[in-house]
């Protein structure tokens, strides 16, 4: 064989090996697990119990962090200030933080002893083993993944266009909303989709700060968990189920941002 | 008439250091040209308020826009200039219509309307309305770009390179569409150029920028006749004359030219045209001598400076209009070419470039 032939070849067996390796747990999955015992999985309460608060809960994550997330990113992108580098830093420090050390860090902070603690009681807000818990321990790992996204997004988007709008009346914020929004949605809802993924998958930070009770804070990873010291075919189940709401999320994504020809994020 | 944009500018941006004084008059074009990074777009920018200099005054129709030492400074948005940027900068996820409906916001609904549509049919756009500009030709995304910034009536036009994105072909019909909309402007407008054919074509006067500074500034054809420098004299290349162009004999165009004089040239054109031609191509006898040449064109004229370009010197004339040769400096001494003398101008049919306006 020549030597760009033998290249080649080696190019496709890693591209084959990473298909394979990635997408054999999925497919164990679902071979494991028969449709109607999927079905089965959702006429358990418990488990309905924790899907509708996961959905809950990770919409209220992913409702805040585009909020809150939006303008930070837009500021980060477009904006030259002191220390820019260092708060894009900061905030992408999440990303690196293992689940059960943001968890023990939530605690420090928010819990009852943390350093913000009397600060929150005084003001009547509870966190630790409350749904709202688990809404801060979601918007804590899942925010990085958008505001990455969202300031690629927006600094993509061509300073002229910003300058012609400008030039056409309309001010900061009003170009902010009806030029510079539209041309980065693309990477702003790419964005959205993968902290909305990885909050849905959330497992760690959760278990350590907000804990595991059915129907308060016990989200579908931990309730998987739960059942999977005993009952393995129903966490496989559950597993199952969960697989499918996130997939059709990505795939919602993929049509939601087919359409429309503005410019893609990165 | 009353200057009516007046700008003054002194700011130092990275190695650039700006120092400009500039004034449009009310329906007349300036042309800014010079070579790239000569700080031409920056005066567009600190005009609209895009880019705020250290010291500077910008003033428009009695309105002040800017005046650092009085701490005014207008944000862009209550300037309102028509801004064509080099690359267009359209909004992509809108159609054409929408996008020269774009400053029109604060209008009813049905003047909007009637406002996007009576611009987008003067520029042929009409049928091409509900597209996105990823889909228009570069023809079209220009069109669009300068309908837009007309649509809200601006005080000033900022073009910055409008041209320099299209191909050959399509350059010439958007020059002519741009040198209309200037004439019917009304309002002072400033072209950034790097081309000085472009710069004579499209602006009444041209002001030559080099390195922050404007090193000269005059008339078009001023410019190239008399070059204030060895600078602008190189920058200015072309000569450009203008005139009526209509079939001659002989299957050559004939050009009537604005003042007297008339030229040929084997370029097919009618109407309106700008004659351009290189001062190397142009040749220089004794009045005297009527030799006969190959050369159909020939103008008497009068010798009003001479400047050393290198090895060159260029010596400008006064005919019906101000044009400039280019000879060496051998030819100076034995034509004995000086201030005041007279000399024949000819140059070929051949050389003589015709560009419709």
């Amino acid at each position: 064989m020549t030597g760009p032939r033998v290249f080649s070849v080696l190019l496709g067996l890693a591209l084959a090996g990473a298909v394979v390796f990635l997408t054999l747990p999925i497919v164990a999955i679902f071979i494991d697990t028969s449709p109607g015992r999927l079905v089965e999985s959702l006429g358990d309460p418990t488990a309905r119990e924790a899907l509708r608060l996961s959905l809950e809960t990770t919409a209220l994550a992913l409702a805040i962090i585009v909020l809150a997330g939006t303008p930070a990113a837009y500021l980060m992108a477009t904006r030259d200030f002191r220390g820019r580098a260092v708060v894009q830093t900061l905030v992408e420090l999440p990303l690196v933080l293992p689940p059960a050390a943001a968890g023990i860090g939530l605690l420090a902070a928010l819990g009852p002893r943390g350093i913000l603690g009397g600060t929150l009681e005084r003001a009547g807000v509870e966190l630790v083993l409350q749904t709202a818990g688990v809404v801060v321990a979601l918007v804590l790992v899942a925010a990085p993944f958008y505001l990455r996204q969202a300031e690629a997004a927006f600094s993509a988007v061509p300073t002229s266009a910003i300058a012609a709008s400008r030039t056409l009346g309309a001010g900061e914020a009003s170009t902010l909303l009806r030029v510079v929004v539209p041309t980065a949605r693309p990477g702003l809802i790419a964005g959205a989709a993968l902290a909305w993924g990885r909050a849905l998958g959330e497992f760690g930070a959760t278990l350590m700060f907000a804990g595991s009770f059915r129907g308060v804070t016990q989200t579908v990873p931990l309730a998987i968990y739960e059942r999977f010291s005993v009952d393995f075919p129903a966490a496989l189940a559950l597993s199952a189920v969960l697989v499918c709401v996130s997939f059709a999320l990505l795939l919602a994504v993929k049509l939601l941002t087919g359409r429309g020809g503005a410019v893609a994020a990165r | 008439m009353a200057p009516l944009l007046h700008v003054e500018a002194r700011t130092q941006l990275g190695d650039l250091e700006l120092e400009t004084a500039l004034v449009a008059r009310t329906g007349e074009c300036l042309a800014l040209a010079g070579p790239s990074g000569a700080g031409k777009s920056t005066v567009l920018r600190i005009v609209a308020g895009l880019l705020r200099p250290e010291h500077g005054v910008v003033r428009c129709d009695g309105r002040v826009w800017l005046d650092t030492t009085a701490g005014v400074d207008l944000p862009p948005e209550r300037r309102c200039c028509g801004f064509v940027f080099q690359d267009y900068a359209l909004f992509e996820h809108l159609t054409a219509r929408q996008n020269v409906a774009y400053g029109l916001r604060d209008r009813p609904r049905e003047e909007r309307r009637v406002r996007a549509d009576g611009l987008l049919e003067r520029f042929e756009l009409l049928s091409r309305a509900d597209a996105r500009p990823a889909t228009l030709s570069g023809g079209e995304r220009q069109r669009v770009a300068v309908a837009r910034a007309l649509a809200p009536e601006p005080n000033v036009l900022l073009l910055d390179e409008p041209l320099s994105a299209l191909d050959a072909r399509t350059r010439a019909r958007a020059a002519r569409e741009l040198a209309a909309v200037l004439r019917d402007a009304g309002r002072p407008a400033v072209l950034v150029t790097h081309d000085f054919t472009e710069a004579a074509l499209l602006g009444d006067r041209v002001a030559v920028l080099d390195r922050g500074r404007v090193v000269q500034e005059g008339e078009p054809a001023e410019l190239a006749a008399a070059p204030a420098s060895a600078f602008v004299a190189d920058f200015t290349g072309a000569v450009v004359l203008t005139g009526a162009a209509r079939p001659g004999p002989g299957g050559l165009t004939e050009v009537e030219l604005d003042g007297g004089g008339r030229v040929r040239s084997t370029y097919q054109a009618e109407g309106h045209v700008a004659v351009s031609l290189f001062p190397w191509e142009i040749l220089l006898d004794p009045p005297e001598a009527t030799a006969t040449s190959s050369a159909r064109n020939q103008l008497v004229a009068e010798i009003v400076s001479l400047t050393t370009v290198g090895g060159r010197v260029r010596v400008g004339l006064a005919a019906s209009q101000p044009l400039a040769a280019e000879v060496t400096a051998d030819a100076v001494r034995e034509l004995d070419l000086r201030v005041g003398g007279r000399v024949v101008a000819s140059w070929k049919a051949t050389a003589t470039r015709l560009i419709v306006v």
